[in-house]
């Protein structure tokens, strides 16, 4: 591939550093405050030997799988912040578990730490769920008054999540959100959990990540978006995916995409479980995201935590805002019974975590081994259509996050190879690093990747193709025209996709 | 949560009606072992303090005192209805929810839609105003008739009609048991298809029934009770053919009662997902909004398993498969159709009990591949998982099909219809009531004839080559 010097590369990369320059300038200036508060600019807060505070984010649970999603999370990132096996000194793990409770949970008088998220949904049945499972935890809760539901759901219609329950209930919404945000010195964004096949997380969420934009200009946005089933949970989820993802687009910084089909198949194949439930599910990706936000040196040889991952995340993966589709992978995977008996190696782990990126393989098991970057200096490659699997995967930015015992020892040269990035970008810019001792979730050695690269093109054509061919023959758009959603709205979010699918094309 | 409002109209209606308000109970009987008044009760029952006077005071929480049905019954012969008043349900009902006459309506369509429609407008707009006030948050009508007689056929499709026009917002499922072909009732033909019209053009979603199905299902299931075989012996309450009363006095069954519990059975499956929590929630309103790609072809062929559970207790998985196969043979559907060999354009699956979602996976790749989807929605499938499971049974499945299959039934009916009407055979005693003209009879069959080439149209695509269309160019 080389460094070409054509002239979509070129404006790429001139594009980019200005997108750049921004987003870092919004990182770092601490007296940024959401616009609806002008007189609230506060310096951060210094507690005493402890460094500075977390920067907060807000996490919004949206709809029956965002809610089910974000207890895991919680559940999760609570049950490791306990572990007394860190594999690190006892010191080291105090810290750990200090910055992790600032960055997820709010003090409350009772002790109990109380999770900073808010619960949406339009009908009540999983809230209710919700709220008592983590209330019967007895380590930790969600609190009182974070959650707002409505008495009858969005029947799967993106429409009626959009534009009947979206501006209905926006007032009520925004001013939970407002009061949430009140809680915290400084704000540093959102991330939202949802799924894109149903009529709440998908089209109230769409509704609401625009609101959140023009509400809270300079704080940034993260969808977590589930990637639904290839073959139906909902028939149309389809034109629900499309619509959601187009409209994300616009308003959001960064979409991280996890995929059920490749979930399951973790369970079935690394996990071993025989009778895979939604819960199983839901705990594997709420370990893949503990993975990535749980508590990360600030930067190479230092003590501190870092303040803002989420943030760092984002500047460090999301150069353009024409790509904005993140994939995640962390290895190794596995039932907490063969957990104990196995050992890895850094060598090992990483190599497989390299070939997983770059033969674009879902999980650590059958990864196409012959798949290899091209080599530097020879003339370009013939673009490969994208359907092919033994297309090699270009990658726009990474980021590896490794967690454990010798984690220092860890040779990352393999993911700074330039082979594997496009023109646009120096390895340097395109490769980011976080490694911390304390391990994490009883895995001595676990290694996650967060990749913006051609990781979702596939997926995303699939879905493209599949909404096209219902579209074409017009079944079901009168359910949501009925709604204010007319086929132009349709055709826009066509449009918006299949640029997004062309320009992940060209890498 | 929202609520349902059951409408039962006619003899056929009110029989089912009570069979499911028996099973209702039943089951929240079987969950309800605290006695508190929650959300899944809400659904279909009001929590009355009768102690107080006039209509009862709604206690929205706390201890259940006075169970009320949220339902209307209507009937213009006093028979059904006063047996439901006098027997074992009474005091779910009280007489402010009923409509009744006793001059019947001579199973004539006519006399049903727009003698009884116009003379009782006002009541039943009334009586179906106070039992939504009582609501706070009404999603959906349940109408449960008959489409061969006169009340539950012509003042049912009335009420459909009211309905609309008062409760514009609020879905319309109806249950309507067609006649079969050997049907006592000679104008049933005409009923039938006058009351088609109405379906079409004013029902959200219709759930057609036919009597010779359920009784088939009936049959097949005493000849298993009565065999006698070695591991056999079948656990009484999980017949899915028997009700609370049942089970206590057999011997006083009533001879339709069995088939009817089916039908009061399909109707708890279909609101369990809204009623009761599950991993993969499905609400009433994702029924349309799934399985109704165009706004006529809103049919929809139901099936139910198990029947029965056997006695003993393992279950091992390939009795779980088995649930997933039986729900695909036309032994197990509520109509007369064969869905497997036909097109399918949609297809839910409403899972209830010990059921994971690896399980509903396994069983759609097993099964799909015999199946035939239309071309733009090769993977129609809708699923839902439940997690309390009916009385008497470890897991049960409902599928609901939106399917070609249906076709048979209509063009039957249209058969029918044409050898009574070409020889204006029983015509007068429809043309002398007021408002009734030739054009009710020629536009209801065009209704119907439009309805059935709208599967024909879709049958033609079936097994054709797939060409996926063109996909939009971008320049970049």
């Amino acid at each position: 591939m080389g460094f070409s010097s054509s002239c979509y590369g070129r404006k790429m990369r001139n594009s980019m550093v200005s997108w750049l320059e921004i987003r870092l300038w919004h990182q770092e200036d601490f007296s940024l405050s959401p616009i609806c508060e002008p007189e609230q600019v506060t310096e951060p807060f210094t507690a005493p030997g402890k460094g500075l505070v977390a920067m907060s984010v807000v996490t919004v649970q949206l709809g029956q799988c965002g809610n089910q999603i974000g207890y895991e999370v919680f559940d999760t990132i609570c049950r490791d912040l306990h572990n007394s096996q860190g594999f690190c000194c006892k010191r080291e793990n105090e810290v750990y578990q200090a910055s992790c409770k600032e960055h997820f949970f709010n003090e409350e008088r009772s002790g109990v730490p109380v999770a900073r998220a808010l619960l949406i949904d339009m009908e009540p049945k999983v809230i209710s769920q919700t709220l008592l499972k983590a209330a019967r935890s007895g380590r930790w809760k969600y609190g009182q008054h974070s959650h707002f539901c409505q008495k009858q759901g969005s029947g799967n219609n993106w429409a009626y999540g959009y534009s009947v329950h979206g501006p209905k209930h926006e007032e009520s919404i925004m001013n939970l959100i407002q009061k949430e945000v009140e809680k915290y010195d400084s704000l540093r964004g959102f991330s939202t959990i949802m799924s894109m096949a149903g009529g709440t997380g998908s089209g109230l969420g769409a509704f609401l990540t625009q609101n959140l934009r023009d509400a809270y200009p300079n704080s940034f946005i993260i969808n977590q978006i589930i990637w639904p089933y290839g073959t139906g949970e909902v028939i149309v989820q389809n034109y629900n995916s499309i619509l959601t993802l187009s409209h994300l687009y616009r308003s959001s910084d960064a979409l991280l995409v996890h995929e059920n089909d490749v979930v399951h198949k973790i369970c079935a194949k690394l996990m071993n479980i025989k009778q895979i439930s939604f819960r199983d599910v839901n705990q594997v990706i709420a370990h893949q995201l503990g993975s990535v936000f749980q508590p990360t040196y600030s930067s190479e040889g230092s003590c501190q935590y870092r303040r803002n991952p989420l943030g760092d995340l984002m500047a460090s993966l999301v150069p353009h805002p024409e790509f904005k589709m993140l994939g995640l992978r962390n290895i190794p995977q596995m039932s907490e019974n063969s957990l104990s008996y196995t050992t890895f190696a850094w060598t090992g782990l990483l190599k497989h975590l390299r070939q997983m990126l770059i033969s674009n393989a879902k999980m650590e098991e059958g990864i196409d081994w012959q798949v290899r970057p091209p080599l530097l200096g020879l003339p370009a490659l013939e673009k490969v259509p994208h359907n092919k699997e033994s297309h090699f995967n270009t990658s726009i930015a990474n980021l590896v996050i490794l967690r454990g015992k010798d984690v220092h020892s860890a040779d990352l040269g393999g993911f700074k190879d330039p082979a594997l990035y496009t023109s646009w970008l120096q390895p340097s810019d395109a490769f980011s690093e976080w490694r911390t001792h304390r391990a994490f979730n009883k895995y001595e050695k676990s290694a996650a990747l967060v990749s913006n690269s051609q990781f979702l093109l596939k997926p995303l054509d699939t879905v493209i193709g599949k909404a096209w061919n219902m579209f074409a023959s017009k079944a079901y758009v009168h359910q949501y025209t009925k709604f204010g959603i007319e086929e132009e709205d349709f055709l826009d979010s066509f449009t918006v996709l299949e640029q997004v699918v062309a320009s992940y094309c060209n890498l | 949560m929202a609520q349902s409002v059951v409408v039962q109209v006619g003899q056929c209606g009110n029989q089912i009606g009570r069979c499911f308000w028996d099973l209702a109970l039943r089951e929240h009987a079987a969950i309800n072992k605290k006695g508190i008044y929650d959300d899944s009760l809400k659904n279909f029952f009001r929590n009355v303090d009768t102690r107080r006077n006039g209509d009862g005071v709604d206690i929205s929480k706390g201890k259940i005192r006075s169970l009320k049905a949220r339902a209307v019954l209507i009937d213009m012969e006093e028979g059904v209805v006063n047996e439901i008043l006098q027997g074992p349900l009474k005091d779910i009902f009280d007489s402010k929810q009923l409509i009744t006459n006793v001059s019947g309506s001579g199973n004539n369509w006519s006399v049903g839609y727009k003698v009884f429609g116009s003379q009782y407008r006002d009541q039943i707009v009334e009586k179906l105003r106070q039992t939504a006030e009582h609501c706070d948050c009404l999603q959906c009508f349940f109408i449960i008739h008959s489409m061969g007689g006169g009340t539950g056929s012509g003042l049912g499709t009335f009420i459909l009609n009211v309905l609309e026009d008062e409760f514009p917002e609020v879905y319309r499922f109806v249950t309507s048991v067609f006649p079969s072909g050997e049907d006592d009732v000679i104008t049933s033909p005409y009923n039938s298809v006058l009351a088609m019209k109405e379906l079409n053009e004013h029902a959200d979603c219709v759930l057609p029934i036919e009597n010779e199905s359920l009784f088939d299902i009936v049959s097949r299931i005493n000849q298993m009770v009565t065999s006698g075989k070695p591991g056999t012996t079948v656990k009484p309450e999980s017949l899915i053919t028997l009700n609370e009363g049942g089970i206590k006095k057999k011997l006083q069954e009533k001879p339709f009662d069995t088939m009817n519990n089916i039908v009061g059975n399909l109707l708890l499956n279909l609101t369990s997902s809204a009623r009761f929590e599950g991993s993969l929630n499905m609400d009433l309103n994702e029924i349309t909004m799934n399985l109704v790609p165009f706004p006529q072809l809103h049919y929809l062929v139901s099936s139910l398993t198990p029947l029965y559970t056997l006695a003993d207790v393992n279950v091992p998985p390939r009795r779980l498969d088995q649930m997933f196969s039986d729900a695909f043979s036309k032994d197990h559907q509520l109509i007369q159709a064969d869905p497997k060999h036909s097109l399918y354009l949609a297809c839910a699956l409403l899972v209830r009990g010990n059921v994971q979602i690896s399980d509903l996976r396994r069983n759609i790749e097993r099964l799909k591949s015999a199946l035939h989807f239309v071309s733009w929605n090769q993977e129609g499938w809708k699923t839902s998982l439940c997690s309390v499971p009916p009385v008497g049974h470890s897991h049960s499945l409902l599928a609901l099909a939106n399917n070609t299959c249906i076709k048979p039934t209509f063009i039957e009916l249209k058969k029918r219809f044409t050898r009574l009407y070409k020889k204006k055979a029983h015509l007068h005693h429809y043309l002398q009531v007021d408002g009734m003209e030739e054009s009710c009879f020629t536009e209801a069959v065009s209704s119907l004839s439009s309805l059935i080439e709208s599967y024909n149209e879709l049958d033609v695509t079936k097994g054709l080559p797939i060409h996926d269309p063109l996909r939009l160019n971008i320049v970049i």
